[in-house]
């Protein structure tokens, strides 16, 4: 039982006089170890939400500097941080919202050869990432190491998320494997609306919150997408699938696989 | 005239259809993309010929949505 100090019942004041939180609650935030994957459009709220909120260890992992272009929707990261790590842009301004929370950064690319030993350092995980090869892996790291986390995607006006529990339906449940290279547009082909990124990621930081108190009922099972346009949201449930190569019956993937990056982004169109 | 569930939304289509079929009348992008749920069971591309649908079916089309980081 942590003894909570009064500044931190005040902090953690409006956490605290929800009854489905309070004070154990809270304690159960402050022992979380959460690891989010890119520090750009859904990893900045994401991250901001979590130190605001107290988890305990916040894992960044981003191999990125700030682009001027990235500022539109990545509120992590101030003008002044254009050309820095977006790794300590981030520690920077989560220790500045709550000086609380362990941060330690990666400054790298998550791959096949250092996921897993990431992955395991972390109670959940939140994928914040640009593309599918990344999405594949964290899903499938994942799945292997039996963590629970979050995925999420944007594009242009939607959002799509995820939650994945052990024994849930997974990424490849639902697409068994990335698509071909350029076949479908990532944000930086395609553009997004900036809000949508704060849309889906403040949804992710709930199921965080809402996996380490046990409040509700998460988005297991279950793929929630939204169009901004019409603000129509809709959960598709959706099963395990019990050929899936990697959480089905027999699964056919036993090591960690790096799919080809798209390599066309906006610089080059 | 039979009332089947697309995404959602009630549609009216005329039996018999395969899935493919049901795939192109309603201008599924890049369809090769997509995962496909009938009555929440994902069917496998090699089957869209010959499942065929019925009244009451639920489908839906899964759509591929990355970004986030860049």
């Amino acid at each position: 039982m942590i003894d909570f100090t009064e500044e931190q019942i005040q902090r953690y004041s409006r956490h605290i006089l929800l009854k489905d939180v309070g004070v154990e609650g809270q304690e159960k935030i402050m022992q979380a170890k959460v690891l989010v994957v890119g520090a750009g459009g859904l990893g900045a709220p994401v991250s901001l939400y979590l130190a605001a909120a107290g988890i305990g260890t916040i894992g960044v992992v981003d191999a990125d500097v700030v682009d001027l272009s990235n500022l539109q929707r990545q509120v992590i990261h101030f003008t002044k941080d254009v050309g820095r790590p977006k790794v300590e842009s981030a520690k920077e301004k989560i220790q500045a919202i709550n000086p609380e929370v362990k941060v330690n950064t990666y400054y790298e690319f998550l791959d096949s050869s250092n996921a897993l030993d990431i992955i395991k350092e972390y109670d959940f995980i939140v994928d914040g990432t640009d593309n599918f090869p990344v999405k594949f892996l964290i899903n499938d790291a994942c799945v292997m190491a039996g963590k629970p986390f979050s995925h999420g995607g944007i594009l242009r006006f939607n959002g799509q998320t995820f939650t994945h529990l052990p024994g849930t339906a997974c990424y490849r449940c639902m697409f068994k494997e990335p698509p071909p290279t350029g076949a479908v547009p990532t944000c930086s082909q395609a553009g997004v609306l900036g809000a949508i990124a704060g849309m889906l990621g403040t949804i992710q930081a709930a199921e965080t919150l809402k996996y380490f108190t046990g409040i509700g009922e998460l988005l297991t099972n279950r793929l929630l997408t939204f169009d901004a346009k019409t603000m129509l949201f809709r959960t598709v449930h959706v099963k395990q699938r019990e050929t899936c190569a990697i959480c089905g019956n027999a699964p056919t993937i036993h090591h960690l696989i790096d799919y080809e990056q798209a390599t066309c982004d906006l610089k080059n169109h | 005239m039979a009332k089947i569930t697309v995404n959602g939304e009630v549609q009216e289509v005329s039996l018999p259809l395969s899935l493919t079929e049901l795939i192109k009348q309603n201008d599924v992008q890049q369809p090769d993309m997509v995962s496909v749920q009938v009555n929440d069971d994902f069917v496998d591309r090699t089957e869209w010929d010959g499942l065929q649908i019925k009244e009451g079916d639920s489908v839906d089309f899964l759509y591929f949505m990355g970004g986030g980081s860049l």
